[in-house]
């Protein structure tokens, strides 16, 4: 069921330390939910910070519902499509300072329990140091902060890469249940095909920065 | 305010003794620091001798254009020095030179300006000597702290950007670290002054025939003074320094460009 386009890339290279990393790359990613899949190395991290401008590419555009990444805030943007990286790095201070942090960048108060259960932690972890929970709580503040931004698409980078097994069935199950509970589109990169399979009807194949035939 | 003293260079040489032991030091210990040691000799002789002679010009014509012109050699070259220290912060040397100069004007400026010092050369050629120099220290320590904590704190950089956050929100905490660094030193040795060590102008004071309550007066001042400049300019160097990681677009340089 292929939405509406959200990011379409044409002929996007760009580079990591000097090394090339992805090569003339051109992809629609659409509303929904997409799995980058590739081994280490393809590309597909860097893809996804070129998505919300964390860094820029060396040559092509990106364009974000029809409008070029250059030409839009790029706060907004990391707002709307907004990136959880791969290993948790949590702000120092609580759980709720974590979660509250983006929105009251722009002066605006979230209902912190309701992210926290989004991201599927109770509300007893507010008051939590972030800064002490285990790596797979840390991940679901990670996930909790991003959606208290309420964007219209989470980046995810490797999301239970650092996660035991059944903690990482727990997030995935999450994260299924987000797409369906509210609606917002997901980008997700990984290595694991059978992960990509579970988490989205959407696979993008990536190997030596471009699309796998 | 002090009786003056006359030093020979017999007295001075004299002094070489207490290098000797350093050398001594050096070589039972096998720190290799022999050839390091004698360069300091023969530049500390060599800059302060000339140092010595343009001041004496200086002081003999009283000219605050001279005055103002040395200070602005000073600034010039404790910038470079700090620099040169900082080399992991890009574009560092307009932010140090911003600081060590607001530093050396505002800190001077008050001084006349509340009736302390009277404007001439006598005075603000040392008063000026110092404030830059420990501007310098502090600009430098400073920016040292910021480039180890930016490049320690990489992934929390992005991830805060990454939730729309400026550059400036995301390296607030790393900045104010950097901060305390740059000031805590002069801080410290303020605190312990007078019952660990003795400061180095009440010492000179003391030794050139002062009253002990008057050495102990200039060096309350002096420290006092340090410490506005040394804040004065530790903030200016990372507030603006801290720029440099990154681009006009939020976004945190890669690191290896950085250095």
């Amino acid at each position: 069921m292929a939405g509406q386009p959200l990011f379409d890339l044409s002929g996007v290279a760009a580079s990591r330390g000097g090394a090339p990393v992805l090569r003339g790359l051109d992809l629609r990613l659409t509303e929904g939910a997409t799995a980058l899949l590739g081994p280490s190395g393809a590309g597909k991290s860097t893809l996804l910070r070129l998505l919300n401008r964390l860094a820029d590419p060396d040559a092509g555009a990106i364009r974000f519902r029809g409008d070029d990444v250059r030409s839009l805030d790029v706060r907004a943007l990391r707002r709307r499509a907004c990136l959880v990286p791969q290993l948790p790095a949590p702000l120092p201070g609580t759980v709720a300072h974590n979660v509250r942090f983006g929105p009251s960048l722009v002066g605006r108060e979230v209902d912190v329990g309701r992210e926290l259960a989004l991201a599927g932690l109770s509300a007893d972890y507010a008051e939590r140091d972030a800064s002490r929970l285990s790596v797979g709580e840390q991940q679901r503040v990670m996930l909790a902060r991003a959606l208290a931004l309420e964007p219209e698409v989470l980046l995810l980078d490797e999301p239970t890469s650092a996660l035991d097994e059944d903690t990482r069935a727990g997030v995935e199950r999450t994260l299924v249940d987000l797409g369906d509970r509210i609606g917002v589109s997901t980008v997700v990169v990984t290595h694991d095909r059978a992960q990509a399979e579970r988490l989205a009807g959407r696979i993008v194949e990536l190997r030596d920065g471009r699309i796998a035939a | 305010m002090t009786a003056g003293v006359h030093i020979s260079l017999g007295e001075v040489a004299a002094t070489l003794a207490l290098v000797a032991v350093a050398a001594a030091v050096s070589i039972w210990r096998r720190a290799d620091l022999e050839r390091d040691l004698g360069v300091a000799v023969v530049r500390s002789f060599l800059q302060l001798t000339a140092i010595g002679y343009v001041i004496q010009a200086i002081f003999d014509s009283n000219s605050l254009w001279l005055v103002a012109l040395l200070l602005a050699v000073m600034v010039a070259f404790g910038s470079i020095t700090a620099r040169s220290r900082a080399r992991g912060v890009p574009g560092a040397l307009g932010p140090i030179v911003l600081g060590l100069s607001v530093a050396a004007v505002v800190t001077l400026g008050l001084v006349l300006a509340l009736g302390i010092f009277h404007a001439r050369a006598r005075y603000l050629v040392p008063v000026g000597g110092m404030v830059i120099g420990n501007a310098m220290t502090a600009a430098a320590v400073s920016l040292n702290r910021l480039a180890d904590e930016v490049r320690g704190s990489g992934q929390l950089i992005e991830a805060t950007l990454a939730l729309g956050a400026t550059a400036r929100e995301a390296a607030g905490e790393l900045v104010t670290r950097s901060l305390r660094s740059g000031m805590i030193t002069l801080i410290d040795s303020t605190k312990t002054t007078g019952v660990v060590f003795f400061p180095g102008t009440m010492v000179g004071m003391l030794l050139a025939g002062a009253r002990p309550l008057d050495a102990v007066r200039l060096q309350l001042i002096l420290l006092w003074a340090l410490l506005g400049s040394v804040a004065l300019s530790s903030v200016i160097a990372t507030g603006l320094g801290y720029r440099g990681f990154f681009t006009e677009d939020h976004q945190l340089r890669e690191l290896d460009d950085a250095a």
